[in-house]
């Protein structure tokens, strides 16, 4: 190289020492601010006083409670900010913690997701503001979820307990009974496709979160968090229940290989080639905006259980909102967080289709019997309610659940698309899960 | 680093006056200043933040440490990289000479005269280059549904059972299906512009000595424009070897069959977005970029040579 | 780089060193007889070029109902197209005109300004000597090889100490570097300015600066044509950066706009609104593709002239 263009490269070494010197200062200086504890005065005097709270959320209905608020407290300003949906918003919100500025005062962080921003105290412990006394409120699903050892981490904004939604034109036109277990949803499986070989039972391609939620409501205790100890097990009993029916169902080809929430799955639950659809409460909206041509086909019934006579359900989905720990104003933003997860915001929010977590509202009369007129009238909420109540309160995510999850359909996938065996999929999801949990410094127990 | 430079242009010409070379003086960066600059802030420094990242581990427990080489020799063992390296070398290998194949085929159809309607051809042909990538694998994505789509389609309308084009085993060409299309009349375009100034007084002798058609091409033609095949080729590589938004839009109707670390680029991305490794992630980019160059360096010097 | 080009494969036009230029080749009276064969079989090409665009075409005049149950590559019963485009760009408050006005202004400053930095640049390589020349552009290619996605969360965090996150600059000045508008101007310039043209400028004692605008600018015309299309394309069609660099949806463009239009639908309580996002879709590709055909003279001759004969 001539010794000039050595010159030019060293001015751009340079150049980048400047931009580096800017930049390789991410470390973590921990300044606690949350140990002190903030009183509702506190609070109360925050919210006279006013100022701007910055909220990143994807929850449309926030938008209606955001209004509310700031007409109940005119010096404060909420910007609600749509910075992406879930992974995308997750980035994103690591992003701006890793740069330490344009940090959220409050964000949405769904239940699989809080336990890593809680270990890494990326998110405020709530508790110094008194969140633990709104623990009778909640269900106890959503409640478990913001917990993370003694710490809460957000407030619980909406549920997700389990039912199964079933087209009834379709179980009527073929004469097959609502299935109540599991094996009874096999035999339904196999009556429908004989006699239509165009429908089925249910789409599934694998996804992680509809088998985390079928494990959770078969009793299976697959993770077990302690601190920074993880366990990893698909191997109990629970989890054996779940891999065997389900597998029966791959492997007679009962279920359709089509991926959730792409056209063709909207398309599916529209002409009643798929069947039924086991999903969290939170699903009559999104029927009502994808599916709009069916209106009045699907109902909802108690999932199938594990076992005849037993009542047992699980949580899919749903998400809190929490105080990112380099946020600003943290008094208002809790306050604007209770309001909307606690307070007046939840039956604004129900008004606008979500599904609420407050024990309150979900036995409230009012609430029970809404009829659904997409479901032909039925008093849907009463289904959705119960299951909220037989939710198992044990089960754990790992810490990490969002790279887990991620990598899902790497390893159990093979098993909806060759010949692997569920088992063999949970196991390889296993290790690799347990391999990056190891990698990042985690006591991983197998 | 390369020697990738425009060839002709950087020399002097043989007959023409000769570029002001005699004054070395520092003018030209007056010029070139403040490309230099902005391209120092968006692209160097950046890069040099990353060699910088990739010598560190960061882990949620534990915080951050330096470990020298270590992601580099972790790297250089990684299965799942170099699984997603052999699978974009496949893809490069098959489906670059199929995309400039046909771009050179229809670049040569039009130049020679004997289509009706050129102009429409080489207008339409070019369009697919103006769709965002995102629209033209949810468009493709359409077409491929072996339920819904046109595939299913033509399965119901002629009682067929065509392979499902998102399988596994498919789903590479079918990624490849969708880069050839948004590629094709681009990669077109720059061989027809290098076509169209082709002395013609070149063809006329040789259609004087009696060679037909095909021998014009290939005696006069393909020679006369090798330095565009060179170029498109080296641009093709390195579009290959960064393969990302195609698949990674794909996946979503696709799960099973596109792993998070099915490219390079896309695994680099799954590390840095999924799984919090910014650390390893920018390891394994370096180090693909460095294939990429080696890769590049090799073409560019045999496709200049031969037979030049 | 992705970030910057968006799509990820320029391909660049050739080597140089041609006796005349802009001088395209004479047909000479005896042209060639048309050949139906060949025409259909370039046919097949453009039927697989028009295809999918059809395809949205088609798509767009449907209504959501429409959509999910009519055959996808002929209309349904209903004409919906109209319908769609009010809808989208009544859609939430009409955030769908902000979007495209947001592009526009990418467009205008990023890729206004990459073409005048390759200009600029193409210029100097050309046509000076200068320490450190024959660096340049390997240095600029080798950048280039590496993955963009994983330098694109170093340069958010860059970006963010600079304070530039969130504001259009995030998304304005990555997508001032067009590599290969730089190696496209190269070449163009080293053909079309005539050394002894700048000499006789000089003698006459024009600046360097009067020089550029005066005599060089005036010729690189229609190489300058070619390049802004290309950036345009680039910038048009930019997605991941802006994705990392921008939460304000006030400022995205229309590829993020319709991406997170498209996520809508796959979220708890979100409304699906698959019309409007291939109605969208439509909407973004037509401005491009009438620029395309609008200015493809001058484009083409652009390309032709950079791109001589060995």
């Amino acid at each position: 190289m001539p010794k000039n263009s050595r010159r030019l490269l060293r001015g751009i070494g340079l150049l980048c020492a400047v931009a580096l010197g800017a930049t390789a200062c991410g470390g973590s200086d921990n300044d606690s601010s949350s140990d002190k504890q903030v009183s509702s005065a506190d609070i109360q005097a925050a919210l006279k006083k006013g100022g701007t709270v910055t909220v990143w959320a994807w929850e449309p209905t926030l938008k209606q409670v955001a209004a509310d608020f700031e007409k109940k407290y005119p010096k404060v300003d909420i910007k609600l900010v749509n910075a992406g949906t879930n992974n995308d918003q997750y980035k994103a919100l690591s992003n701006a913690i890793a740069a330490k500025k344009g940090v959220p005062d409050v964000a949405q962080i769904e239940y699989y997701a809080l336990g890593q921003y809680a270990l890494t105290k990326q998110i405020t412990d709530l508790k110094a503001y008194g969140a633990e006394k709104l623990a009778d409120s909640y269900s106890p699903g959503p409640w478990n979820s913001v917990k993370s050892g003694s710490g809460v981490y957000g407030l619980p904004m909406d549920s997700g307990p389990m039912a199964l939604f079933y087209n009834k034109k379709v179980f009527d036109k073929y004469k097959i009974a609502v299935p109540t277990t599991w094996d009874e949803y096999v035999e339904a499986a196999r009556k429908l496709h004989k006699a239509d070989p165009k429908a089925y039972i249910t789409s599934d391609a694998g996804d992680a979160g509809l088998t985390t939620s079928l494990l959770w409501q078969a009793g299976s205790h697959p993770y077990k968090v302690d601190g920074t100890k993880v366990g990893i097990d698909f191997t109990d009993a629970g989890a054996k229940k779940y891999s065997d029916t389900w597998q029966k169902l791959i492997d007679e080809k009962l279920v359709a290989p089509v991926t959730g929430w792409t056209d063709d799955w909207y398309k599916g639950l529209g002409d009643g080639t798929i069947a039924t659809l086991p999903t969290g409460a939170w699903m009559p909206a999104n029927f009502a905006s994808g599916v709009k041509g069916a209106s009045g086909d699907w109902r909802v019934a108690p999932m199938p259980q594990w076992e005849k006579g037993a009542n047992a359900s699980s949580e899919n989905g749903g998400s809190s909102l929490a105080l990112p720990e380099l946020g600003k104003n943290k008094e208002l933003a809790y306050a604007f967080v209770e309001y909307a997860n606690s307070g007046a915001g939840v039956q604004t929010r129900i008004k606008n289709g979500a599904f609420p977590a407050t024990t309150k509202d979900l036995n409230s009369s009012s609430f029970q019997n809404t009829e659904f007129p997409y479901f032909g009238g039925q008093k849907a909420n009463k289904v959705f309610a119960e299951s909220a109540k037989s939710v198992p309160t044990d089960w754990k995510y790992l810490p990490y659940q969002v790279y887990s999850n991620s990598i899902f359909n790497d390893t159990v996938g093979k098993a909806y698309v060759s010949s692997t065996k569920l088992t063999a999929g949970l196991k390889a999801w296993q290790d690799a899960s347990v391999k990056y949990g190891t990698e990042q410094g985690f006591t991983v127990d197998k | 680093m390369t020697t990738l430079q425009p060839p002709a242009a950087a020399r002097p010409r043989p007959a023409g006056p000769p570029v002001r070379r005699a004054r070395r003086s520092w003018t030209g960066w007056g010029f070139i200043g403040p490309f230099v600059l902005v391209f120092a802030l968006v692209f160097l420094a950046p890069l040099a933040y990353s060699v910088y990242l990739s010598l560190f581990r960061t882990q949620l427990i534990g915080g951050t440490t330096f470990v020298g080489l270590d992601n580099y020799q972790q790297a250089l063992q990684d299965g799942q990289f170099w699984d997603g390296a052999f699978r974009v070398g496949l893809f490069l290998l098959i489906q670059v000479p199929i995309m400039l194949g046909i771009a050179l085929l229809v670049a040569l159809a039009i130049d020679s005269g004997r289509l009706y309607g050129k102009d429409f051809f080489r207008i339409t042909v070019f369009l697919p280059y103006a769709v965002p990538a995102v629209v033209a694998t949810l468009m493709w994505g359409f077409m491929y549904g072996t339920r819904y789509g046109l595939v299913g389609d033509v399965n119901d309308a002629f009682g067929v059972k065509l392979p499902d084009p998102l399988s596994a085993d498919l789903v590479l060409a079918s990624i490849g299906n969708i880069v050839t299309w948004e590629f094709v009349g681009y990669n077109m375009l720059i061989f027809f512009a290098a076509l169209r100034v082709v002395p013609h007084s070149l063809y006329e002798a040789a259609e004087i000595d009696g060679a037909g058609p095909w021998r014009v091409i290939t005696a006069i033609k393909l020679p006369a424009i090798r330095g565009a095949l060179v170029i498109a080729t080296i641009f093709s590589i390195i579009g290959s070897f960064q393969l990302f938004n195609e698949p990674a839009i794909l996946q979503k109707l696709a799960p099973n069959a596109i792993t998070t670390d099915y490219t390079p680029n896309f695994y680099t991305y799954s590390l840095s977005f999924a799984g919090q490794q910014q650390n390893y992630s920018a390891t394994v980019a370096i180090v693909m970029g460095v294939i990429t160059m080696i890769v590049a360096y090799v073409v560019q010097l045999r496709g200049m040579r031969k037979g030049a | 780089m992705t970030t910057t080009t968006g799509s990820v494969r320029p391909t660049a036009p050739l080597k140089s060193a041609a006796p005349r230029l802009r001088s395209p080749r004479r047909r000479i009276p005896g042209r060639p007889r048309r050949s139906i064969l060949l025409t259909v079989l370039t046919g097949v090409v453009l039927v697989y070029s028009l295809l999918p665009l059809v395809w949205l075409l088609i798509s767009a005049t449907k209504s959501q109902q429409g959509l999910a149950r009519s055959f996808g590559l002929w209309f349904d019963g209903n004409f919906d197209l109209w319908h769609n485009i009010g809808e989208t760009f009544a859609y939430q408050d009409g955030v769908f005109g902000r979007w495209l006005l947001n592009t526009l202004l990418y467009v205008v400053v990023g890729a206004g300004g990459a073409t005048f930095l390759a200009v600029l640049g193409g210029y100097a390589l050309a046509k000076f000597a200068f320490p450190g020349k024959r660096a340049v552009f390997a240095v600029v290619i080798g950048a280039v090889a590496v993955p963009g996605t994983a330098l694109a969360v170093p340069t958010f965090l860059m970006f963010s100490k600079m304070g530039l996150t969130d504001t259009p600059w995030a998304v304005i000045i990555p997508s001032l570097i067009s590599p290969f508008g730089l190696y496209l101007m190269w070449v163009f310039a080293t053909e079309a300015i005539p050394t002894e043209l700048m000499e006789a400028a000089r003698i006459d004692g024009a600046s360097e600066l009067r020089t550029f605008f005066q005599v060089a600018l005036p010729l690189l015309a229609p190489g300058t044509v070619t390049v802004l299309l290309f950036t345009t394309v680039a910038t048009w069609n930019n997605y991941f950066l802006p994705l990392i660099m921008l939460k304000d949806p006030d400022w995205y463009p229309l590829t993020l706009g319709l991406d997170s239009w498209n996520k809508q639908a796959q979220t708890a309580g979100g409304e699906a609104i698959p019309h409007l996002v291939l109605t969208g879709s439509l909407l973004t590709i037509v401005p491009l593709i009438a620029a395309f055909l609008l200015l493809q003279k001058y484009w083409q001759s652009g390309l032709s002239a950079g791109s001589v004969k060995e």
